[in-house]
Parts: C-alpha cells; sequence; structure tokens
C-alpha cells in the first residue's frame, strides 16, 4: 500500500494534466488553475520544512563546532534578521496594537524600518538590496574569471576536435568584436553563419532527444514503469 | 392627389432622414460565431465587405446589455472582415454592430448580429500533437512489450555512466564524500526528476560502501523526496543506521547563494567526486571550475543545451540531453527501461526521416515544382 497508492496518485494526475492539454474548456481550465493553487500551498508548507532543515543543520555545526561553523553562525543571524526584519512589522501591530504603530512609537526611521514589510525602505528590501543583491552579483561575477580559466584549459589543440573547436570558437568571438574596419564583414557573417547553421543544427538535433527523453520519463512515470521517485530502486 | 402628397412626403423624409443620419440603411448582417477551440471565452464577428464602395474601416460595436446600447469596442482596417473578440463570459449572449467608416468620411451600417461564445472539449488545433504522441506512447509500449518478453535490445555506451561506479569507488577508496548536486530546478522539472532517479543509484552504492553522501538541495520539495529516496536505499542495503539524517539539507532558493554554499563545500570538505544532475543556469560553470580545482572527478547531466559547453569543458564526463533520461534504464538494464529506451530511438529515427523528406520539399518549392504547403501545414501548431 505504501507504494501502490502514491503510484495510482501519479497515475491519475499525471494522465489528467496530459488530457487536460488538449482540452480547452473552461472547466479544464479551472482544474488546471486549481492544481496550481494547490502547488502553492505545498510550496509554502515545504518552505517551512526547508527552514527547519536549515536551522537544524547549521546549529548542529556550531554545537559541535565543525569545520567552517563560524559560516554557520553568518548563516543563522542572517535567515533570523530576514525573519525579524520581514515580520516585525506584523508583530509590532499585534503586540503594540495598530494605534501606537502609527503614532511613531518607534521614530520616524524605525517605524519605516519595521512597519513596511517588505516594502520599498523597509528593513527586510534594506537587507535585501544592500547586502544579498551586492553578493549574489559578486558571485555572478566570478563567471568572468571562470570562464577565462575554463577557455584556456579547453582551447589547448591536442585533437582534431579540439582543434575545429579552437578555430571555431575564434572566428565567433573575433566576429562579435566590432573589426569590420579592419578585416571587413566577412568575419561577423562567418561567426554568424555558424551559429545560424552547424551550430543550431546540432543544437536543434540535441533538443529533439531532449523533448523525446522527457516524454517517455513521463511515460515511464505515469505509467509506474520508472519507480526510483518513490524511494529506493526497486 | 392624396396619394400623391404621401409619396411626396415620405420621399422628403427620407431624404431628410438620409442627410440628417450618418448611417444609411444595412447592407447585409453580419455573423456572430463561437470562436473555435476555446474555453468559451471568444466569438469570431465576421461582415461582409460592402460592395461599390471604398471602406476606410470598420468601426465594431458590442451591445452593453445594462445600458441596452452599443458602445465602441475597436476599429480595423477596411479591408478586414472579421475579428475575434475574447475575454467573454462563457455562455452569454453578445450582440455587435459593425458600421463602416468610408473613404468620402461618411459611414454606413453593415448590419448587427448575435452570438454566444461555447467551451469546446477538444483543441483541433492540437490534433497533430495527439497524433504524435500516441504514436510515440504505442512506440514505447511497443518496444517495452519486446523486452518483456526477452529480446535482447542493444543499447550503445554512455562514457558518463559507466564512469559512476569508478568515480564512487575512487571516493571510496580516498575516503572522502561524495557530492551530489541536483541543479536548481523544481521537483515539477523533468530533469530534477531524472537526476532524483541517478541519485537514487548512487544512494546504494553509498550506502554498500558506507561513503559519506552530502546532497545540499535548493528546493525544499526536492530535498524532502530526495531525502526518503536516499533513505530507502540505504535500508534497502541492509544499512539504515548508516543513513545520516542531515546529509541531505535545504541551502537556500537563491542561485547563487546556492552556488556559495555550494562551492564552500566543495573546498572544506574536498568530496573526492562531484554529481551535478538536473537543471542548470549560470551557475554551472562557477560550480563545476570550482570543482575541477578541487581535484574531483566530476560527472555532469543537463538537458539544458547552453549548459552544455560549460559541463563539457570542466568536467571529466558530461550527459547531453537524453543521456540524463537514460541513465536509470542504462544503470538498472532493466528490460522495461530499455524497452522505453529502443522507443525513443526509433521515434528519432522517424523525425529525421520527416526532415529529410521536407527539406527534400522545400528545396522543390524553391525551384517552383510542387506545392508543398501542405506538408508544413501538417506540423503546424496554432496556439
Amino acid at each position: 500500500m505504501r507504494r501502490e497508492v502514491p503510484l495510482f496518485i501519479c497515475f491519475i494526475m499525471g494522465a489528467l494534466m496530459a488530457v487536460q492539454f488538449f482540452v480547452p474548456h473552461q472547466f479544464s481550465i479551472t482544474l488546471y488553475q486549481y492544481m496550481l493553487r494547490w502547488l502553492i500551498i505545498v510550496l509554502t508548507f515545504a518552505m517551512l520544512l526547508g527552514i527547519g532543515s536549515l536551522i537544524k543543520v547549521h546549529s548542529y555545526k556550531v554545537r559541535f563546532k565543525r569545520e567552517g561553523w563560524g559560516y554557520s553562525i553568518v548563516a543563522l543571524i542572517g535567515l533570523a534578521m530576514s525573519i525579524v526584519t520581514g515580520m516585525a512589522g506584523i508583530l509590532g501591530r499585534l503586540i503594540l496594537g495598530q494605534e501606537r504603530m502609527a503614532e511613531g512609537f518607534f521614530g520616524d526611521f524605525l517605524f519605516t524600518f519595521f512597519n513596511s514589510g517588505i516594502d520599498l525602505g523597509s528593513g527586510f528590501m534594506w537587507l535585501f538590496s544592500y547586502i544579498q543583491i551586492p553578493m549574489q552579483a559578486t558571485m555572478f561575477s566570478l563567471l568572468a574569471f571562470f570562464i577565462v580559466s575554463a577557455s584556456f584549459r579547453t582551447f589547448r589543440a591536442r585533437s582534431l576536435e579540439a582543434f575545429l573547436l579552437l578555430i571555431a570558437a575564434i572566428i565567433v568571438m573575433l566576429g562579435r568584436v566590432p573589426l569590420e574596419g579592419i578585416v571587413g564583414q566577412w568575419l561577423p557573417d562567418l561567426a554568424e553563419w555558424i551559429l545560424e547553421y552547424p551550430n543550431m543544427a546540432a543544437k536543434r538535433g540535441i533538443m529533439i532527444g531532449v523533448g523525446l527523453g522527457a516524454m517517455s520519463m513521463a511515460l515511464k512515470i505515469i505509467l509506474g514503469i520508472e519507480r526510483s521517485w518513490l524511494g529506493g530502486t526497486e | 392627389m392624396r396619394k400623391l402628397v404621401v409619396i411626396c412626403v415620405v420621399i422628403t423624409g427620407a431624404l431628410l432622414i438620409s442627410g440628417c443620419q450618418e448611417i444609411d440603411t444595412e447592407v447585409s448582417a453580419v455573423t456572430v460565431m463561437d470562436a473555435p477551440n476555446d474555453s468559451g471565452g471568444g466569438v469570431v464577428v465576421a461582415w461582409p465587405a460592402p460592395a461599390g464602395v471604398k471602406v476606410d474601416s470598420f468601426a465594431i460595436e458590442r451591445l452593453d446589455p445594462e445600458t441596452g446600447k452599443y458602445t465602441p469596442l475597436t476599429t480595423v482596417k477596411g479591408d478586414e472582415t472579421f475579428l475575434e473578440d475574447t475575454g467573454l463570459t462563457p455562455n452569454a449572449d453578445y450582440s455587435y454592430r459593425v458600421v463602416a467608416n468610408l473613404a468620402d468620411g461618411k459611414t454606413t451600417a453593415v448590419g448587427e448580429g448575435a452570438g454566444r461564445p461555447t467551451g469546446e472539449w477538444f483543441n483541433f488545433n492540437r490534433l497533430n500533437v495527439l497524433v504524435g504522441v500516441v504514436s510515440f506512447v504505442v512506440l514505447v509500449l511497443v518496444f517495452i512489450s519486446m523486452a518483456r518478453g526477452g529480446k535482447e535490445l542493444f543499447v550503445r555506451k554512455i562514457a558518463g555512466l559507466e564512469a559512476v561506479d569508478e568515480a564512487i569507488g575512487r571516493a571510496t577508496e580516498m575516503g572522502k564524500p561524495i557530492l551530489f548536486v541536483s541543479g536548481l530546478g523544481d521537483a515539477s522539472d523533468i530533469a530534477t526528476i531524472a537526476a532524483m532517479t541517478i541519485l537514487a543509484k548512487v544512494a546504494r552504492k553509498t550506502a554498500e560502501y558506507e561513503t559519506p553522501l552530502i546532497v545540499p538541495c535548493r528546493d525544499p520539495i526536492v530535498m524532502m523526496v530526495e531525502k526518503e529516496m536516499v533513505r530507502e536505499a540505504y535500508t534497502e542495503v541492509g544499512r539504515p543506521d548508516a543513513f545520516e539524517e542531515d546529509s541531505v539539507f535545504y541551502v537556500t532558493d537563491s542561485q547563487f547563494g546556492y552556488v556559495a554554499a555550494v562551492d564552500g563545500i566543495m573546498l572544506r570538505e574536498r568530496p573526492a567526486t562531484n554529481f551535478y544532475m538536473g537543471a542548470f543556469y549560470a551557475e554551472s560553470l562557477i560550480l563545476a571550475e570550482t570543482g575541477a580545482q578541487t581535484g574531483a572527478i566530476q560527472i555532469a547531466g543537463t538537458d539544458r543545451v547552453t549548459q552544455f559547453p560549460f559541463f563539457i569543458t570542466a568536467c571529466d564526463y558530461t550527459l547531453m540531453g537524453e543521456e540524463l533520461y537514460a541513465a536509470t534504464a542504462y544503470l538498472g538494464r532493466d528490460p522495461l527501461m530499455l524497452g522505453s529506451l529502443k522507443g525513443q530511438d526509433w521515434a528519432k529515427a522517424v523525425i529525421l526521416v520527416i526532415l529529410i523528406v521536407g527539406a527534400i520539399l522545400i528545396a522543390l518549392t524553391g525551384l517552383g515544382e510542387v506545392d508543398t504547403t501542405w506538408f508544413a501545414r501538417l506540423f503546424e501548431t496554432v496556439s
């Protein structure tokens, strides 16, 4: 029963969603939107499990002073700060009441900081704009350096394939640089041709394979042939 | 005499009316039909082009049921003869009036019509998709049934999957953990589901060899499913006590926050083997390059075409596109799974034939030999 019930639910829902794609009736759309709402609800509750897991893992590291436990403290403080600044307004209204909050109990700055939830100017958005976004941008900018190191490794022409790759890459790279006045239009045209024809042909070939593979995978899951997602390998 | 006066009055009246009112008499009726293949929120308003006059544009008006008056809906060019009105309430009556704006500045009523939008139970625009899907399903089921009957099916070697055992063995020998990253997709992403099935196989091996497994997750639902899968794998090989609850854990749903955390794990824990399976985006190279710098053996698999070059560059083995989906069949060697792989191969062969035929027909069309637009229409999908 532990396996049969999930398999049955998976079959019914999978088949239903596949049929839904071909039925344009309002009933079908309502059903689809209903499912999407369910998904949002499940996601919300799953997020609580995620936060629980995060707290548990990092608390364990701090408690037993595992390697890098200092980072875990930063992670936990970040989590606590986000929750506090995001929910302070709600908590303030609950504890102090709407009137005292509106009177500016905390002073103008603190009132905006704590009372605005995730609005512009709120503490939560301050954390997001001045801490999270710069940190994300920093991580993303690392990509430029990694591309250089990866290119250096790849473009060593040790075989015929690597040599062809090197030539194609040089043409496409130079073709994207505004060098028309120096080398003429033929270079950008050649780069465009490589992207539009050989590259596109290979991409489409892979995409067809991906599409069929995804359909086959979905079919196997709906029919219960693929059961690994239930846990284990049987 | 009396009759003559009446006729004169009628003619004068008619002339006066025609001079005062811009709208002439109706030319012909407007037809309002239910829009086909929709949810019941649209109608098609069609009208004939008035003969003998040059029309600048047509003004389409819809009857407001509350006021009982026609209100302007839109204006279309003079050479158009139909309009699809959408966003309507299904099974409600709608009336329309079409007025032609003539080139000489006058207007003339084309006509009025009423109709009711209703929803359909099948979208015939997607009939070709249905035929394709059903054909593919039949093909896969035929090969599954052949495999079940004991027929030997050949599957080509996939280097990335052949190397899975070797990679796990290496980590075991070195006494270092294995890192499994299941991408940034959520549980509804088919690539993530494929990654989960590979994780189940990897977890079974790590349970057998008692090799530590680290699975950082970006999606809480994926985390829960993967935790259960790993737990089951450990239970199946008879080592439920070896399963560490915190080996599968949630990190963050922020893309680069996740990358920072996983990179940190790579640099601190120094896993001997890194698996990157599932849906990846801009973070693929950051992850794979960091892993390469730590000296780990790396196996990647994704269906995101734009990320292939990065994984091929920085990883030892890369499963490209459908190879990711073929992993469970390949690793498990289950005849039913292998049957589905053969079905895919045959479907690809059919598509290849269609592409070749299409290319030949397009070439013939270019030469002016035959009209082959019918062939292209077979594969058109109207949304």
